[in-house]
């Protein structure tokens, strides 16, 4: 068991539309009945103006809690995803105290069953406090419930301790999400090297600085035969390292997020806080690369990385803003109006790689629309227009990328764990 | 008939952020009257009344003279009120955001607010929180547009023109506003930028800005003006060390009596490192014109102040930075 949230029976219902959910090859106006929280009846429907999909899976959240319950708790973060469409989300450990014990991971996965909206999974830090010297207690974290094991925020600097939880992680049957930065590349880094940088003089966080880490851990996890997960890529160097190891057999997994998809390092220019992110937005050349890599299923899933920060430390210059955007509220119509609607992705390779994707890498239940599953499901407005606000959002923080954007699409309801969580 | 003659006045700008917000028009328009105001500086009397009654900010966040100096200076000759706030000393040292500041300024309602700090932005931010003109006195590694103008004052007055001028920029590029202002400056007036420094200090992409980008110092010989920016020694710290040693730079590109040619002028923005990045029998040679920079420093901040408050700002977004 990885997923917890607060207790409540299934609820039922009826959800009708254009049913859309591309590993089972369906895509046809269907009625699903929902009883008691399973799918009950599958029925051929009439037309309507709605698509229905499996629910989605965020792999890359940050709930802040323990420690900035100002910034978000997994209250607001579980409301905030139910909004986006999600079913369920993996919660990063870099909070305060760091998620690096069973006795942490114990009092999480208990506020959980209080107030998790949507099933939470906790990642675990991989080394203790995040300082990248001494292992956590793998065996101990994952019996206690831990969904995967990652530094985020941070990379693990030393070869020689990554080398070590490949080895040692294979006791715990867990997976190990990382985050590759190469500190003495990006050190004063704040945006992209190139044009950007170069012209308004901040300081360059260059593309090797993501490549070499991956390349490491890539040749690491190779020769111990694990698999690892590469955390939110930004560089097309990083995509073809990782197309190189995927040819030579490794077995490893990447995700990227919406706006790495989306956005450019032109959107620097404005020097806005909330287009700083780590690693940074990148050239039309690295969105490109990475846009490609999600349509082949290279980059086999999208993560928000929501990243939520107060308003006080995001209302500075760029310089000294922290890096990351929130992103669970507006991911699929951020990626509907930028990416589906001009042809540069299909509808169905968007859903999977929201859905499917991220499931079967961290091994959870797939989300699937048959007759006995619990129901997970999603109901789009494809149609609806609406405009991201400070005031729209559930999440504590604001820090959106998106703020002030008129985007098409829309989530109108969420089934999650057989209840509804979001919508009538 | 001078340029501005040319063409039809363009609207005044109600901040003086980044030489991004000018135009050639503007340019030329403030050196105009930086060059009209000279000649109210050699009366005896050297207070003109133009801006009695306003208020001038001075906030410091960095240590400055020259700079803080003649602003304070220039208001002062245009009978303006001013009063000059640095971080050391201040509320800022009690951890006060930026943002709190400028709204605590703003509520003495000041004309112009003159802005340097060591955070790319920060006077985007001062201007979107505040009433007043802003005008950037350096951001960070970014802008320092007084400066430019300053510069090109002093090329136009002793070069007697601008269009098709060369300008060599020596050193320490990736840490320069210096450079990055004058670059974009020099591209508005019709003049050549080369950027000439080791390849550690010239960031990838900069040839964006405009200008051509070299590593070997004998591609100074065919400029008109040599610039040399200061090397700053904090830049050699453990971890930071851009060069192998100051000793092997100056080697390879300080500017000493050999490299520079006869008719070349040398232009350096100060506080300079004699016997570094200029060798003192340059610094000293009828070809620097450092002191002719600092007295063009305070008429064009003059010209600066008075293009602000003196004719009918046009209200316009503030259209980098925060807005």
């Amino acid at each position: 068991m990885t997923l917890f949230c607060a207790n409540g029976r299934g609820d039922s219902l009826v959800v009708e539309g254009r049913v859309v959910s591309p590993k089972q090859g369906i895509d046809t106006a269907l009625r699903i009945t929902v009883t008691d929280g399973l799918i009950s009846a599958i029925e051929p429907a009439g037309a309507s103006g709605l698509v229905v999909s499996p629910a989605f899976i965020d792999p890359h959240v940050h709930l802040r809690s323990p420690g900035r319950e100002d910034e978000e708790t997994l209250r607001s973060g579980t409301e905030a995803a139910a909004a986006g469409g999600y079913c369920a989300i993996l919660a990063m450990p870099n909070t305060d105290p760091v998620v690096d014990s069973a006795a942490v991971l114990g009092a999480l996965v208990e506020r959980a069953r209080e107030e998790a909206r949507v099933p939470i999974g906790f990642m675990a830090a991989i080394s203790k406090g995040q300082h990248g010297e001494e292992l956590t207690e793998m065996v101990e974290l994952a019996a206690t419930g831990a969904a995967a094991f990652t530094d985020d925020g941070r990379p693990v600097e030393s070869a020689g301790l990554m080398r070590r939880a490949l080895q040692y992680s294979a006791l715990a049957k867990l997976p190990l999400a990382l985050h590759c930065e190469e500190p003495s590349l990006s050190r004063g880094g704040h945006a992209h090297e190139g044009e950007v940088s170069a012209e308004l003089g901040l300081g360059a966080y260059p593309s090797a600085a993501e490549s070499v880490m991956v390349e490491r851990d890539l040749a690491l996890a190779g020769g111990e035969d694990r698999q690892i997960h590469l955390m939110h890529l930004s560089a097309h160097e990083s995509v073809a390292a990782l197309d190189l190891a995927l040819a030579k057999g490794f077995s490893a997994t990447a995700e990227v997020t919406p706006h790495h998809l989306v956005l450019t390092d032109e959107a620097v220019r404005s020097l806005d806080p909330n287009m700083k992110m780590n690693p940074p937005l990148r050239s039309e050349q690295d969105r490109a690369a990475l846009l490609d890599a999600l349509r082949r299923g290279t980059i086999s899933c999208i993560a928000t990385d929501h990243a939520p920060h107060a308003r006080h430390e995001k209302d500075v210059p760029f310089e000294e803003a922290p890096f990351g955007v929130t992103g669970l509220e507006t991911a699929f119509a951020a990626l509907y109006t930028h990416l589906v609607i001009p042809g540069e992705l299909s509808l169905e390779t968007l859903l999977e790689r929201m859905s499917g994707g991220p499931a079967r890498i961290f091994s959870l239940d797939e989300p699937r629309i048959e007759v006995g599953a619990r129901a997970n499901l999603v109901v789009l407005d494809l149609d609806t227009e609406w405009t991201v606000t400070e005031e729209g959002f559930r999440s504590l923080s604001a820090n959106s990328w998106l703020l002030g954007e008129t985007l098409r699409g829309r989530v109108v309801q969420t089934v999650a764990d057989g209840r509804v969580v979001f919508g009538a | 008939m001078t340029m501005s003659e040319l063409r039809p006045p363009s609207p005044p700008r109600r901040h003086l952020l980044s030489i991004r917000d000018l135009d050639r028009a503007d340019v030329e328009r403030i050196l105009d009257t930086a060059r009209a105001l000279t000649a109210s500086l050699q009366r005896e009397v050297k207070k003109l009344p133009t801006l009695r009654g306003r208020t001038v900010v001075n906030l410091f966040y960095e240590s400055s003279t020259r700079t803080l100096a003649s602003f304070e200076l220039a208001a002062k000759r245009l009978s303006a009120d001013t009063m000059s706030l640095r971080s050391a000393g201040s509320s800022v040292d009690k951890g006060e955001s930026l943002k709190d500041t400028a709204l605590t300024l703003a509520a003495y309602d000041p004309d112009v607010i003159i802005v340097r700090h060591p955070s790319i932005g920060a006077p985007w931010l001062v201007a979107r929180y505040t009433g007043a003109h802003v005008v950037n006195a350096g951001d960070g590694k970014h802008q320092h547009p007084t400066q430019a103008l300053l510069d090109l004052h002093t090329m136009r007055e002793v070069l007697g023109r601008l269009e098709g001028l060369q300008v060599a920029i020596v050193g320490d590029v990736l840490h320069s506003r210096v450079a990055r202002s004058l670059v974009e400056a020099l591209g508005l007036v019709g003049a050549e930028a080369l950027l000439v420094g080791p390849p550690t200090l010239l960031p990838r992409g900069i040839e964006a800005l405009g200008c051509a980008v070299s590593t070997d110092i004998g591609d100074i010989a065919d400029a008109d003006v040599v610039y040399v920016l200061r090397m700053q020694a904090e830049r050699m710290g453990p971890g930071e060390a851009f060069v192998p040693s100051l000793r092997e730079y100056t080697a390879l590109y300080g500017i000493g009596p050999d490299r520079v040619r006869s008719g070349q002028v040398v232009m350096h923005p100060g506080p300079m490192n004699r016997g570094i990045e200029i060798d003192a029998r340059v610094a000293d040679s009828d070809a620097a014109l450092v002191t002719d920079q600092v007295r063009s420093g305070l008429v064009v901040r003059m010209a600066i102040l008075y293009d602000l408050l003196t004719v009918a700002p046009v209200e316009a977004p503030v259209h980098a930075g925060m807005a």
